[in-house]
């Protein structure tokens, strides 16, 4: 075949791959959100869900979704920042350092469910926390912690050698340097990642079947005390999140509108991760053009 | 007095040193041992998940004395009935690795395909417009892309096939939907890495496109595509909630593609609940998770071979 007929059609080849991937995308959006569109409105984010009857909400799903999403972050950002802190500067090429590089390897290639089934043996049955937000939380601390260790690895080790070298020169020792100089410079890549990874936290539904639960008591939102069975706070009580919700309005419910409840929910969770998307771009940007000052 | 002065200040100096000092070690010690510990807990989490996992998956060969052969290769799953109990789990691993691979062949030229397009073919827009697809596609959640499997896959299938549309082929366009943008933007990590000069090289010879691209870019980024294929594949084998929202969970073997089948991820989705904790049945899951568990090694071994080959 001549040469540059074959270039040619090669070309259109990669091109149609490219288009291909962008259509999916704009395809999957669009429908989410022309299907789902309809079936947001103000009674549907404020009720609560029904199991047999039309007309449920997400309330609750909703407010379970941030809460777990909150206590993940709170146990999994100290913990992975502090884990990328060691493998960017403390560890020593070698043994241990090789078995936890392993480790977060394995850690990040677990598929969630397997994550959700040791949540379910150690938090939820050895530690007797019962489907509860918190082993929820714990089960979801192991999925993002490997996502944040890598992220706070990699962006403090992009940060110039020379600004180190300058703060140790000064005779500022190391874990003040880290503390003063690294981790403030690597702040926006580490903040970027962490929004990016709330994200994929927010829509996680295998994970937490079995360590969240599949139901929600009737919840008492003027009662704000956590240590109430009925408070939205309490941590100890069991939690459907939203994306739990879509997987099983969709594979048990018997309601009449399960179509629309699934395609509402999944239109509010994308446009959530959307925000969460966006948002890491924008704030990581802002913060970039701050600190560099070049702005 | 100039003396006393100048004593008196190096006495300062000297006690705001030792002050200073003493804190100083305290907080650097204090530093260490936080970060030291916090490392110390991730080999502790993933030794644990091993641990834990791999005592529980053996349960059922142990306690209920189940055969680890006839598990492995029986066909036929009914684990709950009186009497006669069977255990056969090969029409899950059969199903788990047929997703697994047709995603694959699904998404691997496609992927491809794509990162050839953003590093070679429009190394400006093209990259700008796929980076964000790319990481939109990623956030999808897994139930987003089962809930468009079902309502829109499904029925498709449906139409065109005498099956009732819940197939081994909607299971596999939605996982490899899923694992498309791994596959693209690790590949196109690998084709950004690979030196301006060989491309170079292979044009000023008089080279197309085409044949630098298949005669010189994809020998030399070989490795590292592979890899990006296995880590896709890895996803692939791992995805529960989307698949068993699809894929019909029947426990019997397919015979085409447009047939009923399940994988290892959604009969422990599907059947985790309904068990008693303990009893022969729900350990049998349990053992479907080690081999999970021990797939995910599996993948990990795969890809340390590769990029071991990649450096000779």
């Amino acid at each position: 075949m001549n040469r540059r007929i074959s270039n040619n059609i090669a070309t259109s080849v990669f091109i149609l791959c490219a288009v291909v991937m962008i259509a999916t995308l704009v395809y999957l959006l669009g429908y989410i959100l022309t299907n789902g569109f309809a079936e947001i409105d103000w009674s549907f984010l404020s009720s609560n869900s029904s199991s047999f009857q039309e007309g449920g909400g997400i309330k609750n799903q909703l407010w379970n979704s941030f809460y777990i999403l909150m206590m993940t972050m709170l146990f999994s950002v100290p913990l992975g920042v502090l884990g990328g802190i060691y493998l960017a500067e403390y560890s020593k090429p070698g043994k241990i350092t090789n078995v936890i590089r392993t480790s977060v390897e394995v850690l990040s290639s677990l598929p969630s469910i397997v994550v959700g089934m040791f949540g379910l043996l150690v938090f939820v049955q050895y530690m007797g926390l019962g489907y509860s937000i918190i082993a929820g939380a714990l089960a979801l601390t192991v999925f993002n912690l490997p996502v944040i260790v890598r992220v706070t690895e990699d962006s403090i080790r992009s940060i110039p050698l020379k600004q180190k070298n300058a703060s140790l020169a000064l005779g500022i020792t190391h874990w003040h340097t880290v503390k003063t100089v690294l981790v403030p410079a690597a702040f926006p890549g580490i903040l970027t990642g962490v929004i990016l990874s709330a994200g994929r936290v927010f829509g996680e539904a295998a994970a937490l079947l079995f360590t969240a639960g599949l139901s929600t008591p009737n919840l008492n939102f003027t009662n704000w005390n956590p240590f109430e069975s009925t408070s939205p706070l309490n941590p100890f009580r069991s939690a459907e999140t939203l994306s739990v919700h879509i997987w099983k309005v969709n594979s048990q419910g018997i309601m009449p509108d399960v179509l629309e409840i699934a395609n509402g929910s999944a239109a509010v969770l994308i446009i959530f991760v959307l925000i969460f998307n966006l948002s890491a771009r924008i704030i990581g940007g802002f913060i970039f053009a701050k600190i560099s000052g070049k702005k | 007095m100039s003396n006393i002065n100048h004593s008196s200040t190096s006495s300062s100096t000297h006690r705001l040193i030792k002050n200073k000092n003493g804190s100083v070690k305290r907080n650097e010690l204090r530093g260490k041992v936080v970060v030291y510990s916090c490392a110390a807990l991730i080999i502790i989490a993933t030794i644990a998940i091993t641990l834990f996992l791999t005592i529980k998956g053996l349960q059922s060969f142990i306690v209920n004395g189940v055969n680890v052969g006839e598990f492995l290769t029986g066909l036929t799953w009914s684990p709950s009935g009186e009497g006669d109990v069977s255990y056969g789990a090969f029409p899950f691993i059969f199903g788990s690795f047929s997703v697994t691979f047709l995603a694959a062949l699904f998404a691997a030229p496609l992927g491809i395909g794509s990162a050839i397009f953003m590093t070679e073919i429009a190394k400006t827009w093209g990259q700008k417009v796929l980076q964000p697809v790319i990481e939109i596609l990623v956030g999808i959640p897994s139930v987003v892309y089962g809930l468009i499997g079902l309502t829109v896959i499904v029925p498709l299938i449906r139409e065109h096939s005498s099956g009732i549309g819940f197939s081994l082929l909607a299971g596999m366009i939605v996982v490899g939907v899923m694992i498309l943008p791994t596959v693209t933007s690790i590949s196109a990590d690998a084709l950004k890495s690979i030196p301006q000069d060989i491309k170079d090289a292979s044009y000023g010879l008089g080279a197309t496109r085409w044949q630098t691209i298949y005669k010189v870019i994809l020998p030399a980024a070989m490795p590292s595509l592979a890899t990006a294929v296995v880590l896709g594949m890895a996803r692939a084998f791992g995805e529960a909630l989307a698949v068993q929202m699809v894929i019909g969970n029947s426990k019997a073997l397919p015979e085409s593609i447009t047939d009923q089948a399940a994988t290892l991820t959604s009969i422990i989705t599907l059947s985790m609940g309904h068990t008693t904790y303990g009893s022969l049945h729900n350990n049998l899951l349990w053992s479907l998770g080690l081999i999970l568990l021990v797939m995910s090694y599996v993948f990990i071994i795969i890809i340390r071979f590769i990029s071991s080959r990649r450096k000779v």
